[in-house]
């Protein structure tokens, strides 16, 4: 598809472009408190993450609840403090910003919400919804604002606007909802896109709708995009590299071809088994599932986290020793002691 | 149909429930008709707000206040069930013959009462069994749902949202009925967990040759249980047959269009999405409810579509007469 001619000149083009992101061994811990007082331990929900974002890059960040996916992506809008680690945007080091270059930063970061509907305030009609940002830019022309939502508003094929700027939330469907969203993020041209789960509380027709129109919007502005998503049938169709998030870590980050041509890691070889096709022969036969859960976050296992849950960890290794990243294949990382150098992987 | 044939559970014909608001008649179930042998699975599927759970519910007879009209037939067993007074459908049926995982079940348990207590009372209220054999039987469906005998004495919020539906489940299996409508059952839970309570539906049915109704939006993880497929839009069963035939070759447009719309991990198919939206339920149009999305509109699908049979299968559609 289309998606793909895009990556690829993307790909080309981002050799020599200095990333827009840069996220550099990422800790966000939240503090336990018992009785309100007295230090109970950590919530490690963000553990140990790297990573670079060219320009126009897209990235799928895949994982299950809990494993720190809204954690990595509020701390990358400004909205939790690390507890150690950096995150570099622009060349700008997010910890240093203060007042009203924090301010712009927000407005170089679009971000939308997985539930649309809790994302608008119920109050406001569409036109209010979508003035309030710029109003607090600092555009004092209303003529201007007006010309301004009117023009995203028909990048997201809201139109004709006036049928919906006097409506409220309530009164669209949920698809037009996530427009709405997905508007208000756009409003002030931000350079990185963070959805968190943009689509999983939509109909099937409609997630393909607004997956379809998000990938329009980031080649048409070439903007970067971090989707937040736990469902890896939609990835191929939108992003150029994956990254797969167990307990805190990225636990495998490729680029989308070869991750799902070529998964490694065990815990992304489970999430790819357990993911259904429509398909009656389904029916005949039992899914491999990995037993257990996903552990505490509070009390990571020793080692690799997924260790307890893994048919194929290495007594002594995986459950003393954490397994850094290793480069299996070119730009192909995974962090799992199967694939130290010697070692085939098999 | 012969609402009497030997294999036959369940003979569902001219289903409606219809709701009253301020702003008119919802008609959120109109006219369903399905069939559903003995340990088979049906798939319901459908978009939000086309009516799915209120077919759940006018299948129970768990009404809201604001009925307007409910009427049809439902045979169990061949037994008319839908002319017995609520005293007899609650002694016979519900629970005891058909029982419900309604939508968020597992966010519905009582949480000051332990899970053990929660799966063992529907045995002693529906069947009038003693305390003791109600807790053996729910320790039985623990293991078959694949929670571990200790979390019997657990309260709710002890246990993930994976352990928690399976407890739901349990407590719907715990009278033994022969049926159970389970209304999106893992929609709110993780992949890894979504496949897991798949495959425990898989051995219920195995082991204990239930029937199943699911009803869901989720294409793919519905073909992990179906046996046969109905697709419901608007109000109505627009096409019923075998899950094989279904998703090898969907007949109704919008059957064919959804189908189109699931992306796949196994395939580098590019997903389609429908334009526009289903109708308002309170202002449905005249003749096929799907005609303003649909690209093979004719003149004649101003007039209401019949329903064809093809084979084993069924399509209310005028393409197909
Ligand atoms: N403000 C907070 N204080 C304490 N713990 C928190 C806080 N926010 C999140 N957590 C915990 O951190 C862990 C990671 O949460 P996070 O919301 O980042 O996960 P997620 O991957 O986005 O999950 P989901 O898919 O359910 O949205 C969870 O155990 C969560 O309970
Ligand atoms: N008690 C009620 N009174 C009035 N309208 C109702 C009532 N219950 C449901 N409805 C309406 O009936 C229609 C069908 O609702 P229903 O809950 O059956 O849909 P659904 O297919 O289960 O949707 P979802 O996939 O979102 O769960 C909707 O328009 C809903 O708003
Ligand atoms: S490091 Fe060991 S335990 Fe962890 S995923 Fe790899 S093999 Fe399994
Ligand atoms: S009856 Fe006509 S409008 Fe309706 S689905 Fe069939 S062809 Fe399309
Ligand atoms: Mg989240
Ligand atoms: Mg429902």
């Amino acid at each position: 598809m289309i998606a793909e001619i895009n990556q690829t000149r993307i790909k080309e083009m981002k050799i020599e472009l200095a990333p827009l992101l840069s996220i550099r061994d990422l800790h966000v811990w939240y503090e336990l408190r018992r009785f309100g007082f007295g230090h109970a331990g950590y919530v490690k929900a963000v553990d140990g993450v790297s990573f670079d974002l060219a320009p126009g890059e897209t990235v799928a960040v895949v994982g299950e609840s809990g494993c720190g996916k809204s954690s990595l992506m509020k701390t990358i809008l400004g909205l939790n403090t690390p507890t150690s680690g950096e995150v570099i945007f622009d060349g700008r080091n997010l910890s240093e910003l203060r007042g009203n270059d924090l301010r712009a930063y927000r407005f170089e970061v679009g971000y939308v919400q997985q539930d649309p509907y809790g994302a608008l305030p119920p109050f406001m009609d569409i036109q209010k919804i979508l003035e309030e940002p710029l109003i607090i830019s600092g555009i004092k022309d209303k003529a201007a604002r007006l010309e301004r939502i009117r023009k995203v508003m028909s990048e997201v094929k809201l139109h004709p606007a006036e049928d919906f700027l006097p409506k409220f939330p309530h009164m669209l469907s949920g698809g037009q909802q996530q427009r709405v969203v997905i508007a208000r993020a756009m409003l002030r041209s931000p350079k990185l896109i963070v959805a968190d789960e943009p689509v999983s509380m939509l109909d099937a027709s409609v997630r393909v709708e607004i997956l379809k129109l998000m990938h329009a919007l980031q080649a048409e502005h070439n903007l970067s995009v971090i989707y937040i998503t736990h469902d890896l049938s939609t990835v191929k169709y939108f992003s150029a590299r994956i990254f797969v998030m167990y307990a805190g870590n990225l636990v495998e980050k490729a680029e989308t071809r070869r991750l799902l041509e070529n998964p490694l890691h065990p815990y992304t070889l489970a999430l790819l088994a357990a993911t259904s096709d429509p398909d009656a022969r389904n029916a005949e036969s039992f899914k491999e599932v990995p037993p257990g859960e996903p552990p505490s976050l509070v009390n990571p296992p020793r080692g690799c986290r997924f260790h307890p849950r893994c048919a194929r960890a290495i007594e002594g290794l995986c459950n003393q020793q954490e397994p850094p990243d290793f480069e299996a294949e070119p730009r192909h990382f995974v962090a799992c002691w199967l694939y130290r150098p010697g070692e085939q992987g098999q | 149909m012969n609402p009497t044939s030997a294999t036959q559970l369940l003979h569902v014909e001219d289903l409606v429930l219809h709701f009253r608001t301020g702003n008119g008649t919802v008609q959120a179930v109109d006219g369903v008709d399905f069939d559903l042998d003995a340990n088979r699975a049906v798939v319901i599927l459908g978009e939000s707000g086309c009516g799915k759970s209120s077919l759940a519910k006018a299948m129970l007879r768990l009404l809201p206040r604001n009925v307007e009209s409910y009427s049809g037939k439902v045979f169990l067993h061949g037994a008319d069930v839908m002319t017995l007074d609520e005293e007899e459908f609650r002694h016979n049926v519900r629970w005891a013959a058909m029982s419900l995982v309604p939508q968020a079940a597992m966010n519905a348990l009582n949480p000051v009462l332990r899970v053990g207590e929660q799966v063992a009372e529907p045995a002693m209220v529906h069947l009038g069994v003693s305390k003791a054999e109600a807790f053996l039987q729910a320790r039985r469906m623990f293991q078959h749902v694949g929670v571990p005998e200790d979390f019997l004495s657990r309260y709710p919020f002890e246990l993930s949202g994976g352990m928690r539906q399976r407890v739901a489940l349990a407590m719907a299996l715990v009278t033994s009925p022969a049926l159970i409508v389970l209304d999106e059952p893992t929609s709110a839970l993780d992949l890894l967990t979504q496949a897991n309570i798949m495959n425990v539906l898989k051995r219920i049915k195995h082991e204990l040759g239930t029937s199943f109704i699911l009803i869901t939006h989720d294409i793919a993880t519905s073909s992990e249980l179906a046996d046969e497929v109905a697709i419901m839009y608007a109000g109505q069963i627009v096409e019923v047959g075998e899950a094989r035939d279904f998703f090898s070759e969907p007949l109704h447009p919008y059957s064919q269009m959804l189908m189109a719309s699931v992306p796949r991990l196994r395939s580098d198919s590019d997903p389609m999405f429908i334009t526009g939206q289903p109708p308002s339920l309170v202002n449905l149009p005249e003749g096929c409810r799907f005609a303003a999305r649909c690209p093979f509109r004719m003149e004649k699908c101003g007039g209401e579509p019949p329903v064809v049979r093809r084979g084993n299968r069924k399509v209310k559609c005028w393409l197909h007469v």
